[in-house]
């Protein structure tokens, strides 16, 4: 009987060298205990239906052993064919579809569709709408990031920073509620303008909210960020370069831990942009750590867009001025007869769009957001396509994981960020 | 206060053409983008035409069988460097008219955006995959060939990725696909019951070396359909009784 060994690639202990990276520890040949075992690989089928896989996602891995051999992703368990309905529909009563896309951020949604539908039709929305949108984008940028840290959070074995994470986002729950009436399923845009100005206060509210969020985000970060069970399994995981995550099409906080800076708002500022202070975080490593600390930078950035976009929130009209997408006021459709037809066309036939196209991209909490509207004049799409980024980004799934451990998947797969709405569409 | 006509919008060319729902600008435009003006230099012959749509959105037509060429040299040359795959799609306009197929570049390095479309005739769909170009479009052309029925030459694993893989009722975001399905929705149940816990999983997921392969093209319903190597199609000897009134266009 010969004797056989196989060899440790790298220790995983987590002993922290001077950068908090952890050290290699020494290479050891281990005796197999049964060394006439035979050796099979296995098949492990990881979901749809298990929490860590944050929603209906389903993995078929391959396994030697511990390692993962091969991945091979499945979705499309929520499709529920989106831009197949949105070509029924109007192009205001698509508005409802893009919230239940990504619930986690329904007002990017909401904004970018409008916005790409604005651009089409070459409608200028007012600035207090502007600014408003850019607030309300920004807050559901926090809000995604809050909830994809507290899942992070659970997946690495802490329960804390979980319910400090949510008790905050329901804060924004809050805020939703008050400006939509939903808590998730907003609607909040319509071509042209937003469904209602903002109520009393609310601007109060969101600047009370991004006053005490910074104060959750110390408490959550001195619990993760030099926590040596956080740091062990994290750094040096599911790490991919920067060429390569070009290559993959990754984009968003994923893409930016790699080092590359290319974040929509900067390279192609739409909302005036490139008017507001704040900071693109980018990694060095492409790990999961680096993604980590991508978005957690991301949330106080944009907090501080948040303070600057609630400066400069000016008084004035909310919806455009134009009749051939925005209904009559209420008094008018009372007293006026034209103001009563116009009101019944844009109700029974819907916004008009003329003949055209617009690709048209957010920065997404989770990515590069674009929005593809196509017309031909009528009051109906002839297409919407969303390019997802979770979709794109969970398409790189496999070349993070093969070669590394069946636990890694977990923190792999948390740290995309994905939201499977989205992705099955 | 009219709701006919054009005017009031900003930057809105006038109507359609019959072919798409797009413009053709004046000539002057294409120097705006820094791109356009080369790849016309370039590629005299597989160049079709160029359009500005949105504004400032250029979009560039090309021949059908150059537009691999055409992407490879808008990614690799260094002065356009389009390194981000940005989105793969299509559109179906209808009424027998071509599918255009929508490519969405964006060069990091330079900030440009361009869109590249081509047009694939209903009769045959088939277009060269740009997987060796950018891995990005593994999944989004998967999706279009899930959702369209446009097929990839050279692509390294097209399969169906949102509809299930015995999906039988054809591709969705057609114009020509009922909003419902073409199965009556009893049959539509039947289906969903009748299926095998095998149908869930695909060849590569079954052990080494067993890798994914399309074996050939089947014709059947007027439409080209995969026979893909150990799929539900040939695993199950003998297909269920259609009970449905609507004939089935892959079991045949």
């Amino acid at each position: 009987m010969s004797k056989k060994t196989i060899e440790l690639e790298v220790s995983r202990t987590p002993e922290m060298g001077m950068d908090f990276r952890p050290a290699p520890g020494p290479m050891q040949p281990v005796d197999l205990a049964e060394p006439d075992l035979q050796s099979e690989r296995m098949l492990i089928n990881v979901g749809p239906q298990h929490p860590a896989t944050h929603g209906v996602l389903r993995l078929v891995l391959e396994l030697d052993g511990e390692t993962v051999v091969r991945c091979v992703p499945h979705i499309g368990y929520l499709h529920s064919s989106f831009e197949k309905l949105g070509e029924y529909r109007t192009w205001n009563q698509v508005i409802p579809l893009t919230d239940r896309m990504d619930y986690l951020a329904p007002l990017i949604y909401n904004c970018a569709y409008a916005m790409a539908v604005e651009k089409m039709m070459g409608v200028e929305v007012t600035e207090r709408c502007k600014i408003t949108r850019v607030i309300m984008m920004e807050l559901d940028r926090i809000f995604s990031h809050l909830l994809w840290l507290g899942t992070w959070a659970i997946d690495v074995g802490a329960f804390t920073p979980f319910l400090y994470a949510f008790q905050q986002r329901e804060k924004v729950y809050k805020l939703h509620e008050a400006y939509t009436g939903a808590r998730i399923t907003t609607s909040a845009t319509r071509i042209g303008g937003m469904m209602s100005d903002m109520p009393e206060g609310w601007d109060v509210g969101v600047r009370k909210f991004i006053n005490e969020l910074p104060r959750t985000m110390d408490e959550i970060e001195s619990l993760l960020s030099h926590n040596a069970i956080h740091i062990g399994r994290t750094q040096g995981v599911g790490v991919i370069s920067a060429e390569d995550a070009i290559d993959m099409g990754l984009s968003g906080p994923n893409l930016r831990a790699t080092g590359v800076p290319y974040d929509v708002r900067k390279d192609r500022p739409y909302y005036d942009y490139e008017t507001y202070e704040f900071e693109v975080p980018i990694g060095e490593y492409g790990d999961c750590y680096d993604r980590y600390m991508v978005r957690l930078e991301e949330i106080r950035q944009s907090c501080r867009i948040l303070h600057q976009a609630l400066d400069r929130l000016p008084e004035g009209p909310m919806n455009v001025d134009d009749p051939r997408v925005i209904l009559p006021s209420k008094t008018d459709l009372m007293n006026d007869m034209e103001s009563m037809i116009h009101h019944f066309k844009l109700v029974m036939e819907g916004v008009k769009a003329p003949p055209g196209e617009s690709h048209f991209s957010v920065e997404g909490s989770k990515g590069e957001l674009g929005m593809y509207v196509v017309s031909d004049g009528g009051s109906k799409p002839v297409r919407w396509r969303v390019r997802p980024p979770s979709f794109v980004n969970l398409a790189a799934i496999p070349q993070l994981v093969e070669g590394g451990l069946l636990a890694d998947v977990i923190m792999v797969n948390a740290s995309l960020d994905i939201v499977l709405g989205e992705i099955d569409r | 206060m009219s709701m006919e006509g054009g005017s009031g919008y900003k930057d809105v060319p006038g109507p359609a053409e019959e072919t798409g729902a797009l413009v053709s600008m004046p000539s002057g435009l294409e120097r705006a983008h820094a791109t356009v003006p080369v790849l016309k230099e370039r590629f005299e012959d597989a160049f079709l035409r160029h359009e500005v749509v949105a504004g400032d959105e250029h979009v560039v037509f090309v021949a059908r069988d150059r537009l691999y060429e055409v992407l490879q040299w808008l990614k690799t040359d260094p002065d356009h460097a389009y390194n981000f795959l940005s989105d793969v799609t299509a559109v179906d306009y209808g009424g027998g008219r071509p599918i255009q197929m929508v490519y969405q570049l964006y060069s990091i390095p330079h900030r440009r955006v361009l869109r590249v479309k081509a047009e694939v005739p209903l009769s045959d769909l088939e277009v060269d995959s740009v997987v060796p170009l950018w891995s990005a479009a593994n999944w989004l052309e998967r999706e279009v060939y899930d959702m369209f029925g446009v097929r990839f030459r050279n692509h390294p694993d097209l399969r169906r990725i949102l509809m299930p893989e015995v999906y039988a009722e054809g591709h969705p975001l057609r114009k020509d696909f009922p909003l419902r399905g073409r199965f009556s929705r009893a049959e539509q149940t039947r289906r969903a019951l009748a299926q095998a816990p095998e149908d869930y999983y695909i060849p590569s997921d079954f052990g080494p070396g067993r890798d994914f392969q399309v074996v050939g093209w089947q014709e059947v319903g007027g439409e080209p359909v995969p026979v893909k190597e150990g799929s539900a199609q040939e695993r199950k000897a003998s297909p269920p009784p259609a009970s449905g009134s609507p004939p089935d266009p892959t079991r045949s």
